[in-house]
């Protein structure tokens, strides 16, 4: 690992102002993802601002009857908090599929947004790749590919977003509210936070330098059956092949969203819309411009059945 | 470095220090020539947690992860360092009443905070009832991972007795129940290579007082 050197921050917007002054620092809250990276010296910031302090691990309701969780809300605490449990099950599912009891203890809301691919390339710094050094070239196109990504790629780059709470919170058409270091505030959709990989595979999401999540807020509770299926090589402690995370109401319609088959928590609009004509056409609707390798052409098929097994259970 | 614990000096005990104090030795030199001057106060932290109901006061590298100051700092070497990655659990250490993996965190993250090792659970002659129910049940082979296994069975049991969720729990709005399918997935983060899964699980339902 790298020498840095390390603040514990004292508010929202003096550790907004020290990541705009230093490209080359980080925010850390879990750490569970941004450490093992250090380890390898695929992430190398030079200053760490520790916004642990910060008093975000608050979870409230909105106005509206929505609910705001605070950005350092363990992953253990949203998944268990009793209004998540009961209005918003797709959450609580999504988050106790991922990683392990122990990582969840520390993963934080906004930090599991943030995380980035486990691309066995990105991992390996004896090999191009262009997300984690740009321009060097994606070893995954033409290399070992059955992990990746099958829509939303770009020649540049195949990785998948690793994330299961991303995909609920896809799903749930939650907004990202954060902080600039000017002082100024913005909310984001979360359709709009993640990027597409196209030519710059590197940069992942929209926020500015030193942008600072402060909460993601759920709208309020849509009703009907909260289902997250994950689909992983071992039973539990593994990321997705593929995932789906939906919302499906008694008479068939619902809203949906894909994980382990894009680089971004897969959402169409549209294919929501087809959902009461089952998983066939939704998942035509879903995976339509998909561009699979010869080795993850079956994610196209499982999605449609884990699909159909989702709106099974759903009528269940 | 303040170094409260005192070693009893037996040959096995000054063979693994020495082994430490080298390995320590070779990680700093190649440091020095690496960082040359830029090495210096600003890249060290200060730092006080209590471990075991002990306080210490510690300057570390701001690298040094939980697991490197308890290890290397404070010689509590039951705590293990098995991938360093977050993958294996054979560093779990339980921290304000929560397990985390102590190699992906920290030491300077935890001003303040309260951390419980295996040797904090319990000692020869006075067992945690999980360190004595794996012993009855032969909860291990080579023991690497015991540590972890440990700290993470406890934390696992005060887990669902405070009804957090887990991926098998099947209504998530009764409370979570203590049964062998809840415990193998909650102990899912802590690998065990010689396979004793079996018995890892016979000995955490026997203190959970649940039927096999």
């Amino acid at each position: 690992m790298r020498a840095f050197t390390y603040e514990r921050a004292s508010s929202v917007e003096a550790a907004a102002k020290a990541a705009a002054s230093n490209p080359e620092a980080k925010f850390i809250a879990g750490g569970t993802n941004l450490l093992d990276l250090m380890k390898l010296e695929i992430e190398t910031p030079t200053h760490l601002i520790d916004i642990n302090g910060l008093g975000l691990d608050k979870i409230e309701t909105t106005a509206d009857g929505g609910l705001r969780i605070g950005a350092l809300v363990r992953n253990t605490d949203l998944a268990a908090h009793e209004t998540v449990r009961r209005d918003y099950g797709l959450l609580s599912r999504a988050l106790v599929a991922g990683a392990s009891g122990q990582l969840r203890n520390r993963a934080t809301t906004a930090g599991n947004l943030l995380q980035r691919t486990r691309c066995p390339y990105f991992y390996d710094t004896n090999q191009p790749c262009n997300k984690r050094q740009p321009g060097s070239g994606c070893s995954a196109i033409g290399g070992f590919s059955r992990q990746h990504a099958v829509v939303g790629t770009s020649d540049a780059c195949i990785a998948t977003h690793p994330s299961d709470m991303a995909i609920a919170m896809s799903a749930l058409d939650a907004v990202v509210e954060t902080a600039k270091s000017d002082g100024s505030r913005r909310s984001i959709p979360i359709a709009d936070f993640h990027r597409l990989p196209g030519d710059t595979p590197h940069i992942e999401t929209i926020l500015e330098s030193g942008e600072f999540i402060t909460a993601v807020v759920l709208p309020p509770p849509f009703g009907g059956k909260h289902i997250y299926r994950k689909v992983r090589d071992r039973a539990s402690y593994a990321f997705a092949i593929v995932s789906i995370g939906a919302v499906i109401q008694q008479d068939g319609t619902g809203r949906v969203a894909v994980g382990g088959v894009a680089h971004k928590p897969w959402r169409i609009e549209a294919a929501d819309t087809e959902l009461p004509k089952g998983a066939r056409v939704t998942a035509s609707a879903l995976l339509a411009d998909a561009r699979p390798t010869e080795q993850n052409r079956f994610k196209i098929d499982l999605v449609e059945r884990a699909l159909g097994a989702v709106i099974a259970e759903a009528r269940d | 470095m303040q170094s409260p614990i005192q070693l009893e000096i037996s040959r096995r005990n000054l063979l693994i220090s020495s082994a430490a104090t080298i390995a320590v030795t070779g990680a700093a030199t190649g440091e020095a020539v690496a960082q040359g001057a830029r090495t210096s106060m600003q890249h060290m932290s200060k730092v006080s947690l209590s471990v075991n109901g002990e306080s210490y006061n510690l300057d570390v590298d701001n690298r040094t992860t939980l697991l490197d100051a308890l290890r290397e700092h404070l010689h509590l070497t039951g705590t293990k360092k098995g991938c360093d990655h977050g993958q294996c659990g054979a560093c779990t250490v339980i921290v304000d009443g929560r397990r985390i993996n102590s190699c992906l965190t920290l030491a300077v993250m935890h001003d303040g905070d309260e951390v419980i090792t295996i040797e904090g659970l319990g000692q020869p002659g006075a067992l945690h009832p999980l360190q004595a129910a794996f012993v009855k049940h032969d909860g291990f082979q080579c023991g690497y991972c015991t540590p972890g296994q440990i700290c993470s069975s406890v934390a696992v049991l005060e887990e669902i007795k405070a009804n957090i969720p887990s991926h098998v729990t099947g209504d998530l709005t009764t409370q979570a129940a203590v049964t062998p399918a809840e415990i193998r997935e909650r102990m899912s983060g802590n690998i065990c290579r010689c396979g004793a899964y079996s018995n890892i699980i016979d000995a955490i339902v026997e203190v959970a007082g649940t039927k096999a």
